[in-house]
């Protein structure tokens, strides 16, 4: 199997978030960032494959500005043989939307013959948590979301645990497949210092965006970025019958 | 057109002069990794090893399995190959985590330095090769009972007997003593007292489990707890003369050449205790309120603040230099020795300002920087105190002017 595994860089999730005064966005300048933790988690799964001799190679991907070949060479560090860096630039980078990551994806795929794309369920910036199903839908591939373990399935198979709202949920997916990884899935190993100098000998193919053809025009226009509003105090009631009371008087239950 | 073509080549060579004060992508990326391994395991587990006084096995082999064990071990003998700058990097951030766990994983480095630099190609296949394969302890034997700064005090007596050496005497404060698998070793070989130290001294290499060697219980120390310091004994120690490293009378010289190594690697450890000392005030500061306001807001802890960034960020410059230096080539004790000295005052100030920055938490074992006070303090000791340092640097200093008529170095 050749999995393709899609990293971001992300602001990194220890970083205190601050909104821009004039409201078009969040400050990114100088701020600390790092690969999104979820794409680590498919990225380690990913290598821990090719470990298990299931994958024969892991390719690293990245769409984004220049800085996104630093996550490319973490991945590289970690495990991946190649990286592949589509770049646009900074200020296109904050205007892509998981759709347009999708058709890049698509792209590459085709291009390349991947049997499996790894992704992360949702970038800790944006949250769409919307790639991997768009690129399953392109490709026309199945798709195993959420993933917590995964595992041979025989016969062109793999077998995925998936985490849903009413506990796990255990699917046998056809080889091509999309698969996105969830919290628990493993646990990212260290970049070891010889793996790091390693790196710097592994390939890292740049593709600018408009060699493939995707129109990465924006399909959403960010009106307003805000903090959420300041957490109110709330009130404690005596009982079930004083809740429904206050609820109705609030207006959240009709009376 | 010929002008253009030589003030082009001038504008090259002055563009070559120029110093770089930036570190390059491949050493940002080790020190990221260094860093994220020291604030994953070191940190969260300091305080259970300070409390403990254990020695750190499991966080000593799981840094020797991402490669941070004995940096400059070159990668013929299986080692990470990492020069004198990124070998400061990894120890900056290791002892940002916790400087007892830092030694406990570099303090091999100090037994390491002089084979390196002064062992056959035999001695470094086995030493060097048994440090590079597996998470292993050596021990840098040189300071005695009643000898520290004055090594030319050095009492253990070596007496050849046909093909071997025969070892006699105590050395004390010898860092991981009680794990060593081997120690490099100093002692007297010329028993005439006129002798000059640079041919009286011969330097080996003892197995750790040569009959004869005891080694005394672990010492309860102020700070750097985890670490393991204790007294050894040799007693009739029979070592083959081919563990005689560099040449029979030549010791001094090799063990004062592993300093010029490793004195950049003890700075580096002070500078991540000074960052450290830092950061934990700086989150303390915007968080305590004290008139109504953070105290970050009040200009007597903005002072402090300010004053232990100057120190930090000039002991961190200065680290990385002597360290550029070693990696050039040249013979950096001048450097070292500024290096050391500084981060290792700076180290020990910024400990006590974080502790005042903290208040009543300063002083209480619960909180972080009591311990940091208590771990800055042996900075200024081991590895040549300060005060020697200050001989060196004096030295160096007065040799040149009396030459060059200038304090300005080269």
């Amino acid at each position: 199997m050749k999995i393709l595994v899609g990293v971001k860089r992300v602001v990194d999730y220890a970083v205190k978030i601050r909104v821009k005064p004039d409201r078009s966005g969040v400050f990114t300048e100088g701020v600390q960032h790092s690969m999104n933790p979820f794409d680590e988690i498919a990225l380690e799964e990913a290598v821990k494959l090719k470990e298990k001799k299931l994958a024969t190679e892991v390719v690293a991907f990245s769409l984004g500005g220049p800085k996104s070949a630093e996550v490319l060479r973490t991945a590289l560090a970690k495990g991946a043989d190649k990286a592949i860096h589509v770049q646009v630039s900074d200020d296109e980078a904050g205007k892509l939307e998981s759709f347009h990551v999708a058709k890049t994806l698509q792209k590459i795929v085709e291009q390349e013959k991947f049997d499996a794309v790894f992704l992360g369920k949702q970038a800790i910036d944006d949250d769409s948590s919307q790639t991997a199903p768009i690129l399953a839908g392109l490709l026309d591939w199945p798709q195993a979301l959420y993933a917590s373990k995964v595992e041979e399935g025989g016969s062109g198979h793999m077998k995925v645990t998936r985490e849903i709202d009413g506990g796990l949920d255990t699917i046998k997916v056809k080889v091509p497949f999309v698969l996105s990884a969830d919290l628990r899935l493993n646990e990212p190993r260290y970049a070891t210092l010889p793996n790091i100098m390693k790196a710097k000998k592994k390939p890292l193919k740049n593709i600018p965006i408009k060699d493939l053809g995707v129109d990465i025009t924006p399909q959403t226009e960010t009106v307003e970025v805000t903090e959420p509003p300041v957490r109110k105090a709330g009130g404690f009631v005596e009982d079930v019958s004083a809740l429904v009371a206050k609820l109705k008087e609030k207006g959240f239950v009709k009376a | 057109m010929l002008s253009r073509f030589s003030s082009s080549i001038v504008r090259q060579r002055i563009q070559k002069r120029q110093m770089s004060f930036e570190l390059s992508s491949t050493q940002k990326e080790i020190q990221a990794a260094a860093l994220q391994f020291s604030k994953d395991v070191l940190l969260p587990n300091a305080s259970k090893y300070d409390k403990s006084g254990e020695f750190p096995w499991e966080i000593v082999r799981q840094a020797h399995s991402l490669g941070f064990m004995n940096p400059i071990i070159p990668e013929k003998y299986g080692g990470p190959g990492m020069g004198g700058l990124n070998s400061v990097l990894i120890v900056e951030a290791l002892s940002y985590g916790c400087t007892g766990i830092q030694l406990a994983i570099v303090g091999p480095s100090l037994a390491v330095a002089p084979v390196y630099l002064a062992g056959t190609e035999e001695q470094k296949k086995k030493y060097l090769g048994m440090m590079a394969s597996e998470a292993t302890i050596a021990s840098y034997a040189v300071t005695e009972p009643g000898a520290g700064s004055d090594v030319n005090g050095v009492k253990t007596k070596a007496v050849q007997k046909g093909d071997e050496y025969v070892i006699n005497g105590s050395k004390a404060w010898i860092t991981g003593g009680g794990h060593a698998k081997w120690f490099f070793v100093l002692a007297r070989t010329d028993e005439n007292p006129n002798t000059p130290a640079g041919k009286a001294f011969t330097a080996f290499l003892v197995d750790g489990d040569t009959p004869g060697i005891t080694r005394g219980k672990k010492e309860e120390n102020m700070g750097q707890k985890c670490s393991d310091t204790r007294t050894i004994t040799f007693e009739d120690v029979r070592v083959p003369k081919e563990n005689i490293l560099g040449a029979p009378g030549a010791g001094f010289k090799v063990a004062m050449g592993a300093f010029d190594l490793t004195r950049p690697l003890v700075a580096a450890g002070a500078v991540g205790l000074s960052w450290r000392c830092l950061d934990e005030s700086c989150k303390y500061a915007l968080e305590r309120n004290a008139f109504g306001t953070p105290i970050a807001n009040h200009q007597a802890i903005q002072f402090m603040l300010a004053d232990m960034t100057v120190n930090l960020e000039l002991s961190r410059l200065y680290t990385y230099r002597a360290a550029a230096e070693t990696d050039a080539g040249g013979v950096s004790s001048y450097s070292a020795s500024i290096a050391k000295c500084f981060s290792a005052d700076t180290a020990n100030i910024a400990a006590a300002n974080a502790c005042q920055i903290f208040g009543g938490a300063g002083f209480n074992c619960d909180y972080p920087v009591e311990k940091l006070m208590r771990d800055a303090k042996i900075y200024q000791i081991y590895e040549g105190t300060s005060q020697i340092q200050r001989m060196v640097i004096s030295r160096t200093l007065l040799q040149n002017f009396a030459q060059n008529g200038t304090s300005k170095m080269g």
